[in-house]
């Protein structure tokens, strides 16, 4: 009867999160559409409904009713399978990932590392779907997806484990509570190379500019999705989109202290104090979406060759020497 | 271990003719091994529309709407080609007012087609920002060409021996306030792009041309002075009102994609300082020429239908009669925004041209592609295309 009781009690939390992810996935497309509109000059979506605040859900009932076109020599099999295990290894990484204090869906020990394990899954659906959509473009996108993930998850790991050291633990609740043993209630300061690692190495995972190679529109027209059209495509893009709230959600709780207010805050406002804990969650989450924006907004793309080459010959060295240098304080102090 | 069934060849892709950044419907056969060209083969003529053909069937005034779609995107530029052509074909000498209406507008071309340039060029790098903010300004400029021809983009404004209609003040007032305001927003772009590490790594040392290799493929405009070799159809073979004005004609050193790209982006400053300069010493006096090709129209034209319309525009053939005797065949070139632009026109004595050729400076960039690609690398392909700035139109024509 326990049993049952907990399994139910977690499919209606999963349901409930669920829900509220994809509604912010939804939005988080019409909000890059405006901030981007805004950069350049234009107002962005303005037509269905007042500003364009109901577009979202017309681009989702466009993207169900298109046709579903699969092309004759594609492998089809993987060709169907690929956006699936690209969009299950995206939200399966929201199952650890504190919102607020105890609101979340698994509380494990190592959810750090599930999180980095289960997010290097989705590479596998890029590679497949490149693979198997018998086009050299579609194969040239996956490849480079394929090189750029692997070397980048490298860099990410890595700038992760200076935080792991200082919270001594996994668990990324716990690496919150950690946070707020300091004044300033985040790791952001002491941690700062291993954030602006981070940071790079979010962009790239997620195939952001300015690393957005395995789609650079100009060069491989689409790169591995090109083949794909309604529904699965759509697949692929909300995974792009969970994958973006993926990093930011963590490194929101890794670097500037989840849902906690910094302590100094609250003891000079007081009333910051009754602010709820998934407020400042989201605020500090959004704080990221916005730089994905910003950022697309602002900068060209980089090459292939120039894109590895930051990858290992700068991100990765940064990050040990990161781990070094926080070993050495922690092993002192 | 050597597997003998295993086959290894490279991977042939094919670029184009519909590709988001071949600007147009170039084709390009790139054969890659791993992400490095080894072979790159440019394919034309999904553009072509016969323009040359045509316009032997066509009388000297007709032929001209025919030149504004040579380059779509510098039409001024092409009516002034052609014109000039023509008027040194029968020697017409255009008045002085006519000469710097011209020169305006075709400066006036060359800021709207580079601005084209520096928006489709920094979005195949991946800056879509700077696109939008120079099709903001292109605009302005869109509406001032409407303003004095009535049309957007095929203006067909000038006309051989001068200028269909005259300017007014608003027109100036617009265009002066523009061109103060201009030089300024390059600065915007050049902020965006110009001291960013990405875009330098994108662009310096890469598709590097020596100045003689230049000269030998035949590069003229940017393309070639990115090179560093100075030749400017405006100041060496000057026409219309180039001799009356100061301008400098920037010069680049390395011959990569980024100097072709500071070249370009100096121009504009040249070309603004070229319209204020033409706006200050507008002088007086008529804009088309008394011996200028006219369309002689039937007494009254309501009387008569729709074909006999047709068939009764025709030049005065006493005109060409003259001149015939002086000429047979003619090359005249100006500076076109993407290079050297040439009307080779051989004529007889009807008043049609017997055989038109242009010289169209993207038709011999396009060919300089597999010397500035292979060797490098995929994304490099974009920003070559992007700095040699062709049009398929004028390629095909």
């Amino acid at each position: 009867m326990d049993t049952l009781y907990i399994i139910a009690i977690t499919i209606i939390k999963t349901a409930v999160y669920f829900g509220i992810l994809m509604l912010h996935v939804a939005y988080a497309t019409y909000a890059e559409r405006k901030v981007i509109g805004h950069i350049q000059l234009r107002l962005g979506p303005m037509v269905v409904g007042p500003h364009g605040i109901l577009q979202p859900i017309a681009d989702v009932i466009k993207l169900l009713l298109k046709e579903d076109i699969v092309p004759a020599k594609v492998d089809k099999a993987i060709f169907k399978a690929a956006p699936i295990i690209s969009l299950t290894a995206a939200l399966s990484t929201f199952a650890v990932i504190p919102v607020d204090k105890n609101w979340i869906i698994a509380d494990i020990n190592v959810g750090l590392l599930y999180v980095i394990g289960i997010a290097g899954i989705g590479t596998y659906g890029i590679i497949f779907s490149g693979w198997a959509s018998n086009s050299k473009y579609a194969f040239l996108g996956g490849l480079r997806s394929a090189a750029q993930m692997v070397s980048y998850e490298v860099a990410l790991g890595l700038s992760l484990v200076g935080v792991i050291l200082m919270a001594e633990s996994f668990n990324l609740t716990e690496i919150v509570n950690k946070q707020t043993e300091y004044w300033y209630g985040m790791f952001l300061f002491p941690q700062i190379i291993a954030y602006f690692v981070f940071v790079v190495a979010m962009l790239a995972e997620t195939n952001r500019l300015p690393f957005d190679l395995p789609e650079a529109e100009t060069e491989l027209v689409a790169g591995y999705f090109v083949e794909y059209s309604g529904i699965r495509f759509s697949l692929f893009y909300l995974a792009e989109y969970l994958a973006m709230f993926c990093m930011s959600a963590l490194a929101t709780i890794c670097f500037w202290g989840g849902w906690t207010a910094p302590p100094i805050l609250i003891k000079t406002f007081p009333i910051l104090e009754f602010v709820p804990g998934f407020v400042w969650f989201l605020i500090k989450v959004y704080f990221h979406i916005f730089l994905f924006f910003w950022l697309r907004g602002t900068l060209p793309r980089y090459r292939y060759d120039q894109l590895m080459a930051i990858g290992w010959k700068v991100l990765i060295p940064l990050a040990l020497i990161n781990i070094v240098v926080t070993s050495i304080v922690k092993y002192y102090y | 271990m050597q597997n003998n069934d295993i086959k290894v060849k490279e991977l042939t892709v094919n670029m184009g003719p519909q590709h988001p950044a071949t600007h147009g419907v170039l084709r390009l056969v790139l054969e890659l091994e791993g992400e490095v060209i080894k072979k790159c083969i440019p394919h034309i003529g999904y553009l072509h529309r016969g323009i040359e053909k045509l316009s032997e069937d066509l009388t000297y005034v007709q032929s001209l709407p025919l030149t504004d779609r040579i380059d779509y995107l510098s039409s001024m530029v092409n009516n002034v080609g052609f014109c000039v052509a023509v008027e040194k074909l029968m020697g017409i000498e255009v008045p002085e007012r006519a000469k710097f209406i011209r020169t305006m507008m075709a400066e006036m071309a060359r800021i709207c087609s580079h601005l084209v340039w520096i928006a489709t060029h920094a979005l195949d790098i991946g800056a879509m920002t700077v696109f939008l903010y120079a099709m903001r300004d292109r605009e302005e400029l869109l509406e001032m060409f409407e303003m004095v021809s009535g049309a957007r983009l095929t203006v067909s404004y000038p006309r051989v021996g001068g200028v269909r209609c005259d300017i007014n003040n608003r027109f100036l007032d617009k265009l002066y306030n523009f061109i103060e305001k201009f030089p300024k927003k390059v600065e915007e772009y050049e902020t965006l792009i110009n001291r960013n590490r990405i875009w330098l790594k994108r662009t310096k040392g890469v598709g590097v041309i020596t100045a003689q290799e230049a000269i030998n493929w035949g590069l003229t405009g940017p393309t070639l002075r990115g090179s560093g070799v100075y030749y400017d159809v405006r100041k060496f073979f000057p026409y219309d009102a180039y001799e009356k004005v100061d301008f400098d004609v920037p010069v680049g050193k390395n011959g990569d994609v980024y100097d072709r790209y500071r070249c370009r982006m100096l121009e504009f400053r040249q070309s603004a300082r070229i319209i204020k300069q033409c706006i200050e010493k507008l002088p007086e006096g008529p804009i088309l020429a008394d011996n200028a090709l006219r369309i002689r129209m039937p007494e009254s034209p309501l009387k008569i239908d729709k074909k006999d319309i047709i068939f009764e525009i025709y030049i005065e053939d006493k005109q060409i009669q003259e001149f015939i005797q002086k000429f047979t065949e003619v090359y005249a070139s100006v500076e076109a925004p993407r290079g050297e632009l040439g009307f080779y026109i051989v004529c007889d004595d009807s008043s049609k041209p017997y055989r038109m050729r242009v010289r169209a400076p993207s038709f011999v960039h396009a060919g300089v592609l597999p010397k500035l690609c292979e060797g490098s690398l995929v994304a490099d392909v974009i920003a070559n295309i992007g700095s040699i700035d062709i049009v398929l139109g004028e390629c095909d024509r």
